[in-house]
């Protein structure tokens, strides 16, 4: 078992490292307050080719593999949660493409995919369609060489701002979840138009928006795997995009567990910093562990995943695992810092809020357990 | 057009702490300190690609150093220079301001034709500047030193000067020799596809076999500069604040000053 990175890989993280630390983190406060897409960031991001780290060569990626894309993420993500969510939320518009799609459509939509040029998105969620993902209400008709999309979308991340959307529908609404379909949607097609925005507990300025079907016609070389590969291609990504939601929870986790260190080697109390103290001791102590224990979970799932192996069992177990801990850590931080760490003056209480998303959002802690549970009664 | 861009490995700023002086023979001991390009010379890389983004143009880094200053050359490669040459050798160890000018100017007219070259204003550890005009002179070339903005066109290159108050506007006919400070531009990072480059490219060195310069006027040898003591400056005493209402704060100022003699013209 090697658990070393390899020298292209510590490359990469030393410069990533370097740009997160020194553009992206002085940002974050200042993103999250303004709640503004944060451009600056995505360009930073785009001009190092961040974006091509999983796609092949052959579409204008650097085909480097998804653990090297996860250390990437987790550092984005430590340095700002909101801009290591829309890198994230992209990977769930690459992956179908490049699992599902055709090559002409790889062709056509992942070179700009690649470089950072334009972000993609993943449209299920709707307002009855949630957990129950095979509830989907929005339509896809057969017409004129193509298909007619009608219904909403809701919570959409990377909305409107995306250029190249993967919405799934549904063509036979008897049939449920092998009713549905994927279809490639670009921004700027006629009867597809964005509602409102919606506003959250934490992460304001990532764009979680309303999407708006309304007679939306799409060609028929759109359709993304066939006509009743819809749910498949939604559980596959959603299984890949566990491990870019668990990093970014990982990413929270790491950044709050620093702060409490740092906070509680500098505050005096009792003449002494309340680092000597064993109650906060064991605090940083769990803190470290569970961690350390969330990150190999969510490698393990990309190595897998680049190995070419069956990944959802740790990307469930990742997700879980990290987005628990980042509440844990997150919550514990607060504590740590006192009176301080729930004033806005300190950035621990926005990681406590931003944590909680991630216990939500790419399937609850509860469908995870659902899907380990199925799983591993099955072995 | 060709553009050299001379590039120094200096230690890291942020590592300042750690760096010690040999007090033996009074020379910056590097072991154990991250180095990094001089951030001067990264403006001047940055400088260098940007005119080869406007006007296609080739751009060599070199650097005069240890074998790791290899390192700091290989960053310029995956910015985005074409090419990078290391100048190493034992017998340049030492070498100061005057001995380095010279033997740059060798290795640079070894390499070939060049339009242009570019160098930060100065090294943050040595802070002379002197290697810049030093070697173009050496070349026999236009220098201008301190610029903060540059236009080419027809074989001249026009610039700002930053002076102490105030800028002038310099032409030199190319090929010429600038010196450029922060305010001229801001590095880019370099990117994946530039690392991943940068990591197969040969970076060749160039010692005194290739050169074949006379022990004379390179290293200790060649070097006219002796460093007689290097230290850490005394820290300035700490001031006194004087308290109470204006006419004694005043009237205590003028004692103090006539006490040292700094108010003699005053009768």
């Amino acid at each position: 078992m090697d658990f070393d990175l390899t020298e292209e890989q510590k490359m990469i993280l030393e410069l990533v490292e370097e740009v997160s630390e020194k553009e992206i983190a002085p940002l974050a406060d200042e993103v999250a307050e303004k709640g503004e897409f944060p451009k600056k960031n995505i360009e930073k991001l785009a001009s190092l080719d961040l974006f091509g780290i999983t796609i092949p060569k052959r579409y204008g990626g650097l085909e480097m593999g998804y653990l090297t894309w996860t250390l990437v993420a987790e550092r984005i993500s430590r340095a700002c949660a909101t801009t290591g969510l829309i890198f994230g939320a992209n990977l769930l518009c690459t992956f179908p493409l490049l699992n599902f799609g055709s090559e002409e459509q790889k062709e056509r939509f992942l070179p700009p995919l690649a470089q950072g040029k334009s972000l993609g998105a993943f449209a299920l969620t709707e307002p009855e369609a949630g957990s129950d993902a095979g509830n989907v209400q929005t339509s896809a008709k057969k017409d004129k060489g193509g298909y007619i999309l009608n219904g909403n979308k809701i919570f959409i991340t990377n909305g409107e701002v995306a250029d190249t959307y993967i919405i799934i529908a549904n063509l036979d609404k008897r049939r449920g979840p092998r009713g549905l379909a994927a279809f490639i949607v670009e921004k700027g097609n006629e009867g597809f138009s964005f509602g409102q925005h919606f506003k959250k507990m934490g992460l304001e300025a990532l764009p979680n928006v309303e999407l708006i079907l309304r007679d939306c016609w799409v060609p028929q070389e759109n359709l993304l795997g066939g006509e009743k590969k819809g749910f498949r291609i939604a559980m596959e990504t959603f299984a890949a995009g566990r491990i870019g939601v668990g990093i970014g929870a990982l990413g929270i986790a790491e950044a709050a567990f620093r702060k409490a260190r740092d906070y509680s080697k500098e505050r005096i109390q009792f003449g002494r910093p309340i680092s000597s103290f064993q109650a906060v001791q064991h605090i940083l102590a769990d803190m470290a562990t569970k961690i350390e224990a969330a990150r190999y979970l969510l490698y393990k799932a990309a190595w897998l995943l680049d190995q070419g192996k069956p990944f959802e069992k740790y990307a469930s177990m990742g997700k879980l695992y990290a987005s628990e801990t980042a509440m844990w850590v997150s919550t514990k931080a607060v504590q740590v810092l006192g009176g301080y760490g729930y004033m806005k003056d300190y950035p621990v209480e926005r990681y406590m809020r931003e944590a909680k998303l991630f216990e939500i959002i790419e399937g609850t802690s509860e469908i995870q357990r659902n899907i380990l549970a199925n799983l591993i009664l099955k072995e | 057009m060709h553009i050299v861009v001379c590039i120094k490995q200096v230690p890291d700023t942020e590592e300042l702490s750690r760096v010690r002086v040999n007090p033996e023979d009074n020379t910056i001991v590097r072991e154990g300190v991250k180095s990094i390009i001089n951030p001067f010379d990264e403006n001047a890389l940055e400088e260098a690609l940007r005119i080869k983004e406007r006007k296609s143009a080739s751009v060599t880094a070199i650097s005069m150093g240890p074998p790791q200053a290899k390192e700091a050359l290989r960053k310029a490669l995956a910015m985005g220079a074409d090419k990078a040459f290391l100048i190493s050798d034992s017998a340049f160890a030492g070498s100061d301001t005057w001995a380095t000018s010279f033997i740059l100017s060798k290795a640079i007219k070894k390499l070939g034709n060049f339009d242009l070259i570019i160098a930060g204003k100065q090294a943050i550890d040595g802070d002379t500047a002197q290697v810049g005009p030093g070697l173009a002179e050496c070349l026999g070339i236009p220098q201008v030193t301190y610029v903060r903005k540059l236009e080419i066109k027809d074989g001249m290159i026009r610039t700002e000067r930053t002076l102490e108050d105030c800028f002038e506007v310099v032409e030199a006919k190319l090929p010429a020799l600038i010196t450029v400070t922060k305010e001229i531009n801001e590095p880019r990072y370099p990117s994946l596809r530039g690392l991943l480059r940068a990591k197969k490219m040969e970076i060749p060195v160039l010692t005194n076999e290739d050169l074949n310069l006379p022990s004379d006027k390179v290293g200790l040898e060649g070097s006219p500069t002796r460093v007689v003591r290097v230290f850490t400056p005394e820290p300035p005493p700490k001031g006194e604040i004087i308290e109470g209402d204006l006419e004694k704060k005043v009237d205590r100022v003028i004692e103090e000053l006539k006490k040292r003699n700094l108010l003699r013209w005053l009768k």
